[in-house]
C-alpha cells in the first residue's frame, strides 16, 4: 500500500511500487496533461512537483515523472498541471506570462515548462531572471528557440510577489493532510512497500536503464530516507549522507562554504529535476565511467561508508577502491553506501570541476575531471586528480596525482603531468567522441584545471 | 494576436494523439523492426511472442489484404519487409496485445533469420555504383565551361553535411478505428492526412471514401510527419482490418528515432570562378544526397536543393547536378528547408574557401554578388529581389563592420576565447515545387447563432496556422476571433490535401478561407441590403459583429443578419478551393516560374568559442527579415526564433550517428543533442524588413515557417572565423580551406580543428 497525495485527492493504492509515476497520472488517473517525451529524463515534458513535508512545511521540487518510481510518491504531495489549474477557467501568473509571452507553440512541452516554473516560484528559485531561467534547463522545446520562454521567466522573476498565487487554494492545507497522511499510517515507513527486491535511489539511472523490469519490481526507495541525507560536519571531516541528492549538496552551507564555484560546476551536471532526484549513492552504484559526482569526490579522495541493508554493522572503503572493472563493484549485493566522506578543505585548498560534453548543460560527459590541491606558498603539498570517460571505471589518477605532490605550479609541472596523465588514459572511440579526441580532451582540462587555479 | 491554442496548451487541455479517450476493446500495438540494415528475410519466428500474455495477434507481410506498400513517389517501400530488409528499424512485424507494455514485450521475442547483405551508409559509394533512386538532375544557366575559362579566380572543393533528428516531442503514432461496412476511421499524427489516406487504402485495399483521417494537432512536425506518419497509421489501418478492434500506436521514443528518416545528409562538390571585382561568374556544383534505403520524399528535396544552389546570388553560368543515391539508412524525409538550406551550405563554403584565399571577408563577395530584380535564378524564374534592401537595412540596422571590428579587438586581448562573426543572407522560394501540389479547399459554416467554424486542409503543429485561419474568417466577417472555431484537419469535411509542408499551408489554406468567407459574405450582404436599405452590397462592411453602411454603423447585428439569411433560404456554408495562380515549371527543360514568391533576408552571427575546451556560445542573431506585412508578428516571430535555434542547432550540436552497420548511434535524447536553453543565442535581434511590395501571401503576409532556419548556417561560419582566428594567432599556417567544411561543428571538430598538430599526433599514437 502506498499513500500520497496527488493534486487535491488522497490516494492509497495497491499498484506495483515500481511503476512510475508518469504512467500513474496518465493512464490510471486520467490526467493526461503530463506529456511523454523520452521517457529517460532528458526533455522534462512530464515535469511534476513532488511536495515534501521538511520541518512543518511543504516544500516542492520539480521531477520528472518518467523516472519517479511509485513508491518514492509515498507520503508525498503529486502536483501534475490539473492540480495547478484554476478552476474556473482562467491561468496562473506563470501561464499567463507564458502565453502573454508566446511561450508555447505546438504545446506538447509546454506543461512541462509550466510545472517548472511554478516550482521555481514556490520554493523562491525565481528571484532573479537568470534562476527563474534556471528552473527550466531540465525542458526541451522544440518549437521556440526558448526567448519566449526566458521572457515568460524573466517576467516572473524579481519581487516574489509578481509569482503572485501560482497555485490553488487548496494547496495551503496539504501540510496537515501530509502530516496526517503520517499519524494515520504510524510513521512514514509504513506507507512504503514492505517487500524490498531492488534498491532504488531516485530511478535517474535505473529507469533509463530498464525501465520495463523497474516498473515489475518491488523497489526500496531511498530518496526520502531522512537518516541518509544530511550533510555535516564531522571531525574534521564533511559527511554527506548516500541519498542526498545533488540539488541537496547545491543547497548546502556545509557544501557553499567549502566549495565557492559549487553553483557554477553542479549546473554542468544533468538538469534540475534530475538534480532533485539524482542521489549521491546512485551516482556511485552506477558506476558509470562519466558519472560526474563520482568525478567529483574521486579528486576529494572520498571514503564511503557501506552497510548492509537493515544491519548495523558497517565498513569504510575510499570511494577509489569501489571500482574494480566496467560496472563491477567491490562491494556485496546487500551492501548501501550510506554516506561518503572527505577531509574538511583547509587553508590552501583549491578544487576545479571540469566537464565537456555535446551540449554544455543538461548532457553526459564526453570528459570530465576534478582536481583537488592543497598549496603551500607556491608548492602543491597534496593533489588528488580524477577523470571520467577516458577508461572503463572513473579514474583516479594515481600517478599525476603522485607527481604533482611537491612540484611547482608552472608550465612545466602542467606539461609534464599532462604527459603522465596521458599514460593513466584508456578512452576508447564511441557515440560521445573517438579515443583521439578523449584525450586530446582531458589534456585541454587539465590545462583549464591550471588556468582555473593558477591562471597558467 | 496569440495563438489561440495558448489558453488550452498552459492548462495542458490540448489533446494529442496519446490523449484520445480509448474505445472500448482497443489493442494496442508494437513493431519488431529489422536489427541488420540490409540482407535477405530468410524467416520470422513470431510463435513465442503469439504465446505471451495479452497478445491477440502477430502480423507480417503475409497477412496483408491490399498492396503492401506505402511508397509515394516511387513504390518502393514496403509496409512490412518481406523478402528483404533494407535498413535497421525497417518494420518486419506487427505485434497486438492488450496493452502497449505486453505488446513491447512480446515484441522482444519475435526473431528473424537474416543472411546479411553487404550495408552503404555513404552516398558516394552509392553514386559510384550508380545506385540511384531517381535520374540524376540538373539546372544549367549559361556555360561554365567557358566561363571559368574567363575567370580570375577559380576555387574548388567538398563539403559533408550530416543530417538531423527531428525530435518533435510528441513522437509518431496512430489510432485506428473500425466504422461500419469495413471503413477505417484514422487519428493520426500527420502533416499530411491525405498521404495517409492514401497509404491506408493502398495496405487496405479499401477506397477512400471509406477511410477517415482526423488530425487534431501535432505535438511537432517539421517535415518529420509529412510522409512519415503514414506507417504507423498504415499499421494500425492493417490491423484493425485484420482483428476488427480499434488499434492504437504511439511509439516509444527510441523506436521512433531508429525507425523514421531524418533530414538528408549531403556529400557535395563545388567549384566557383570570380572575377577581378569579386563578382561570381560561374558556379558548379554536384551534390550527393543521402536518400536512405527508399524514395519518400528524396526527389522533391533534391530539387530543392538544386532550386537553392545560388542562394541569394545572382550567377550567371551555373551547373548543378544532384544525385539522389540509396544506401542502407531509415529513408530520409523532409525537414524544415527542405533540401533547401544543404544547396546554401555549399555555395557558402564556396565563397567562404575564396575569401580565405583571397585573405578578404566572406561578406566581401556575399555584398557584391546579391541577386537584383530582373536577373535569371538558374531554373529561369525572374527574381523580384529584396536581397540587397535586406542585407543593406541588416548593415544599417547593426553595423557588420562594427560587429566584426569589436570581434577583432576582444581577439587580441584574449587568449583563450576567441569571437567570430559571419552573414548569411537567405533567399527561398515559397510553393511547392511540384506546381499542382499548389491547392487546398476550405469549409466554412456560420451557424444560426452567429459562431463560424473553419476547416482547411493546414495541419496545426505549433506554427499557428489555425490562428492565421481564425483571423481570416474573423476578420472578414469582423467578428471576434473568440466566434470562429477552426476544427479537425478531416479528410471528410476537406478532401484531396496537400501536405502542411513548404511554408505554404497558411497562404493556400488562407486563401481559400478567405474565398469562402468572402461568398459568405456576398450572400449576407444581398439580405443586409435590403434591412439596411443600402443603395448597393458594395456599401457595406462587417466590423464589431455589426453591418455598416458606408463606413457608417448600422444597427443590424451579424447575429440577426444570420438567421434572417438562414429564414430566408440562404446558404451559410462555402467550401471554397484556390489555387495559386502564375506558377509552372517544365522539368524537360529544367525552367519555368516555380515560387508564388520569394522570402528574403540577411543575418549576422556572433560567437564566442572557448578555445581552450572547444565549446562554444552563440552571442547573438542579428537579422533583417522579410515578413511581407505580418498577420500576426507574435506567430511569425516565434517562427523565426524557434526556426533560427533549430537551424543553429544542426550546425553545431546535433550529430546523427550511424556505425559503419547502419545502426544508428544517436538513438535516445541522452545521446542526440538538440539546443537547450543555455545554449540559445543570447540575443536574437528582428527587424522587417521596410517593403511595400506587393506579393501573393495571404494578407500579403509572407510565408516563414522554413525561411529563418537558413539564417541558423551563419553560426558555423561564425564558429569557423574564430577557430581560425585562434589557429593563425598561434603560429598555424594550416592549408586553405581550414577546417574542412563538415557539419556539424561539434565540439569535437571545433577542439580537433583547434589543436590540429596534437589531434594528429593522438591520432597516429592510439
Amino acid at each position: 500500500m502506498i499513500s500520497f497525495i496527488l493534486n487535491n485527492t488522497d490516494i492509497r493504492t495497491e499498484l506495483p511500487p515500481g511503476m512510475t509515476v508518469l504512467d500513474l497520472v496518465r493512464y490510471q488517473q486520467n490526467l493526461k496533461g503530463t506529456k511523454i517525451g523520452c521517457r529517460e529524463g532528458d526533455c522534462g515534458a512530464c515535469t511534476i512537483l513532488v511536495g515534501e513535508l521538511v520541518a512543518d512545511e511543504v516544500k516542492y521540487r520539480s521531477m520528472t515523472s518518467c523516472l519517479m518510481p511509485l513508491a518514492n510518491a509515498a507520503g508525498k504531495h503529486i502536483v501534475t498541471i490539473e492540480g495547478i489549474n484554476p478552476e474556473d477557467g482562467s491561468l496562473t501568473p506563470v501561464q499567463q506570462a507564458m502565453v502573454d509571452e508566446s511561450g508555447t507553440q505546438c504545446g506538447f512541452c509546454t506543461v512541462g515548462f509550466v510545472m517548472a516554473l511554478t516550482g521555481a516560484c514556490l520554493d523562491g528559485t525565481a528571484r532573479s531572471p537568470e534562476s527563474a531561467i534556471s528552473a527550466v534547463d531540465g525542458n526541451i522545446c522544440r518549437c521556440t528557440g526558448y526567448k519566449s520562454i526566458e521572457r515568460a521567466a524573466t517576467r516572473l522573476s524579481g519581487s516574489s510577489r509578481s509569482c503572485g498565487r501560482v497555485v490553488p487554494e487548496y494547496f495551503s492545507n496539504i501540510a496537515g493532510r501530509l502530516r496526517e497522511l503520517y499519524e494515520i499510517d504510524n510513521g512514514i515507513e509504513s506507507t512504503r512497500p514492505k517487500t524490498v527486491a531492488a534498491v532504488v535511489g531516485g530511478g535517474t539511472d535505473l529507469y533509463v536503464q530498464r525501465p520495463a523490469e523497474m516498473a515489475e519490481t518491488d523497489s526500496r526507495p531511498l530518496l526520502y530516507d531522512e537518516k541518509l541525507r544530511g550533510i555535516r560536519e564531522v571531525d574534521g571531516l564533511i559527511e554527506i549522507g548516500g541519498s542526498a541528492t545533488v540539488t541537496d549538496l547545491l543547497e548546502s552551507p556545509v557544501m557553499q562554504a567549502a566549495f565557492p564555484k559549487l553553483y557554477e560546476h553542479l549546473k554542468l551536471i544533468s538538469s534540475t529535476p534530475i538534480r532533485n532526484m539524482a542521489t549521491l549513492a546512485g551516482n556511485f552504484v552506477n558506476a558509470s565511467p562519466i558519472g560526474d559526482m563520482t568525478v567529483w569526490f574521486l579528486a576529494l579522495d572520498g571514503e564511503l561508508e557501506l552497510a548492509e541493508a537493515g544491519g548495523s554493522v558497517s565498513r569504510t572503503l575510499p570511494l577509489r577502491s569501489l571500482y574494480l572493472g566496467y560496472k563491477q563493484l567491490a562491494r556485496t549485493p546487500d551492501e548501501l553506501i550510506t554516506a561518503v566522506r572527505f577531509k574538511k578543505p583547509a587553508a590552501g585548498f583549491r578544487f576545479n570541476f571540469e566537464k565537456i560534453s555535446k551540449r554544455t548543460y543538461l548532457d553526459i560527459a564526453t570528459v570530465n575531471t576534478a582536481m583537488s590541491l592543497t598549496v603551500d606558498g607556491a608548492t602543491i603539498a597534496d593533489a588528488h586528480i580524477s577523470a571520467g570517460g577516458v577508461a572503463p571505471v572513473p579514474l583516479y589518477l594515481m600517478k599525476t596525482s603522485a607527481y604533482l605532490r611537491g612540484r611547482k605550479a608552472d608550465e612545466e609541472t602542467v606539461e609534464e603531468a599532462q604527459t603522465i596523465a596521458q599514460t593513466e588514459i584508456s578512452p576508447i572511440s564511441d557515440v560521445r567522441g573517438t579515443a583521439e579526441y578523449k584525450r586530446l580532451l582531458l589534456r585541454q582540462l587539465f590545462r583549464a584545471h591550471f588556468v582555473e587555479m593558477f591562471g597558467i | 494576436m496569440k495563438n489561440i491554442d495558448s489558453t488550452s496548451h498552459v492548462r495542458g487541455e490540448s489533446v494529442y494523439l496519446d490523449d484520445i479517450p480509448l474505445v472500448e476493446g482497443t489493442l494496442f500495438a508494437c513493431v519488431y523492426d529489422s536489427q541488420i540494415a540490409h540482407g535477405i528475410l530468410k524467416s520470422i519466428d513470431t510463435t513465442a511472442a503469439e504465446q505471451c500474455d495479452g497478445v491477440v495477434r502477430v502480423i507480417t507481410a503475409n497477412d496483408l489484404v491490399g498492396e503492401n506498400q506505402i511508397g509515394g513517389i516511387v513504390p518502393d517501400e514496403p509496409l512490412l519487409a518481406d523478402g528483404e530488409v533494407h535498413f535497421c528499424g525497417q518494420p518486419i512485424a506487427i505485434v497486438l496485445a492488450t496493452s502497449e507494455e505486453l505488446a513491447r514485450k512480446a515484441a522482444h521475442k519475435i526473431t528473424a533469420i537474416i543472411d546479411p547483405l553487404e550495408v552503404v551508409t555513404d552516398p558516394r559509394v552509392a553514386a559510384a555504383r550508380e545506385s540511384f533512386i531517381v535520374p540524376p538532375k540538373k539546372f544549367i544557366l549559361g556555360d561554365t565551361t567557358a566561363a571559368f575559362a574567363e575567370c580570375e579566380y577559380v576555387f574548388e572543393g567538398r563539403t559533408e553535411q550530416n543530417g538531423q533528428e527531428h525530435l518533435y516531442i510528441e513522437t509518431q503514432g496512430a489510432y485506428a478505428l473500425p466504422t461500419e461496412n469495413g471503413g477505417i476511421r484514422v487519428y493520426s499524427s500527420t502533416q499530411g492526412p491525405t498521404a495517409v489516406q492514401r497509404a491506408v487504402c493502398r495496405v487496405t485495399g479499401l477506397p477512400m471514401h471509406k477511410v477517415e483521417v482526423d488530425v487534431q494537432r501535432l505535438g511537432g512536425g517539421f517535415g518529420g510527419k509529412e510522409d512519415q506518419a503514414n506507417a504507423w497509421a498504415g499499421i494500425c489501418a492493417v490491423a484493425t482490418q485484420l482483428t476488427k478492434r480499434p488499434v492504437k500506436y504511439a511509439l516509444h521514443r527510441m523506436e521512433d528515432m531508429r525507425m523514421t528518416g531524418k533530414r538528408h545528409p549531403y556529400s557535395s562538390d563545388y567549384k566557383i570562378g570570380l572575377d577581378k571585382d569579386l563578382k561570381i561568374v560561374a558556379y558548379e556544383a554536384s551534390f550527393y544526397q543521402d536518400a536512405g534505403a527508399a524514395c519518400d520524399l528524396s526527389p522533391a528535396v533534391l530539387e530543392r536543393t538544386l532550386f537553392h544552389c545560388t542562394n541569394s546570388y545572382y550567377v550567371p553560368n551555373v551547373t548543378a547536378t544532384a544525385y539522389c543515391c540509396r544506401t542502407n539508412l531509415p529513408p530520409n524525409t523532409a525537414f524544415r528547408g527542405f533540401g533547401g538550406p544543404q544547396g546554401m551550405f555549399v555555395i557558402e563554403c564556396a565563397i567562404a574557401h575564396a575569401a580565405e584565399k583571397l585573405g578578404i571577408a566572406p561578406a566581401e563577395i556575399q555584398r557584391r554578388n546579391l541577386i537584383i530584380d530582373g536577373d535569371q535564378f538558374p531554373y529561369g524564374q525572374v527574381a523580384e529581389s529584396d536581397a540587397g534592401t535586406s542585407w543593406t537595412q541588416a548593415e544599417q540596422k547593426y553595423d557588420l563592420a562594427r560587429l566584426e571590428q569589436e570581434a577583432e579587438e576582444f581577439n587580441t586581448s584574449s587568449r583563450w576565447l576567441k569571437k567570430g562573426v559571419a552573414a548569411m543572407p537567405v533567399c527561398f522560394g515559397i510553393s511547392f515545387t511540384k506546381t499542382p501540389m499548389n491547392q487546398a479547399r476550405s469549409l466554412v459554416h456560420v451557424y444560426t447563432d452567429g459562431s463560424v467554424a473553419v476547416s482547411t486542409g493546414a495541419v496545426e503543429m505549433g506554427q499557428g496556422v489555425n490562428t492565421k485561419m481564425a483571423q481570416v474568417a474573423a476578420s472578414m466577417f469582423g467578428l471576434d476571433i473568440g466566434r470562429v472555431k477552426v476544427h479537425t484537419t478531416n479528410t471528410l469535411r476537406i478532401a484531396n490535401t496537400s501536405p502542411t509542408a513548404a511554408s505554404a499551408a497558411a497562404d493556400l489554406n488562407g486563401k481559400a478561407t478567405q474565398m469562402a468567407c468572402e461568398s459568405i459574405r456576398t450572400r449576407l450582404f444581398e439580405v443586409a441590403k435590403d434591412l439596411v436599405e443600402a443603395a448597393s452590397i458594395e456599401d457595406l462592411s462587417l466590423r464589431d459583429g455589426l453591418v455598416y453602411s458606408r463606413g457608417e454603423k448600422t444597427s443590424l447585428e451579424w447575429q440577426t443578419l444570420v438567421l434572417e439569411a438562414h429564414l430566408q433560404r440562404v446558404n451559410l456554408s462555402e467550401h471554397a478551393h484556390y489555387a495559386t495562380p502564375g506558377i509552372h515549371f517544365d522539368w524537360s527543360t529544367a525552367k519555368g516560374h516555380p515560387f508564388a514568391y520569394h522570402v528574403y533576408g540577411t543575418a549576422f552571427v556572433g560567437v564566442t568559442v572557448d578555445c581552450l575546451r572547444g565549446r562554444y556560445e552563440v552571442d547573438y542573431v542579428k537579422c533583417c527579415h522579410d515578413f511581407g506585412t505580418s498577420m500576426n508578428t507574435a506567430v511569425d516571430n516565434g517562427q523565426m526564433e524557434g526556426g533560427i535555434v533549430q537551424g543553429l542547432g544542426w550546425v553545431t550540436m546535433e550529430e546523427v550517428v550511424y556505425d559503419k552497420d547502419g545502426r544508428l548511434r544517436s538513438n535516445a535524447l541522452s545521446t542526440y543533442k538538440v539546443p537547450d536553453i543555455y545554449s540559445v543565442p543570447k540575443k536574437i535581434a528582428i527587424a522587417p524588413l521596410e517593403t511595400d511590395r506587393e506579393n501573393l501571401a495571404i494578407y500579403n503576409s509572407k510565408a516563414v515557417g522554413e525561411p529563418p532556419l537558413m539564417y541558423g548556417l551563419a553560426g558555423y561560419f561564425a564558429i569557423r572565423n574564430a577557430v581560425r582566428s585562434f589557429v593563425l594567432e598561434n603560429g598555424g599556417s594550416p592549408e586553405v580551406p581550414f577546417p574542412a567544411f563538415d557539419l556539424p561543428f561539434t565540439p569535437e571538430k571545433v577542439l580537433t580543428a583547434l589543436y590540429p598538430e596534437i589531434a594528429l599526433a593522438a591520432q597516429s599514437g592510439s
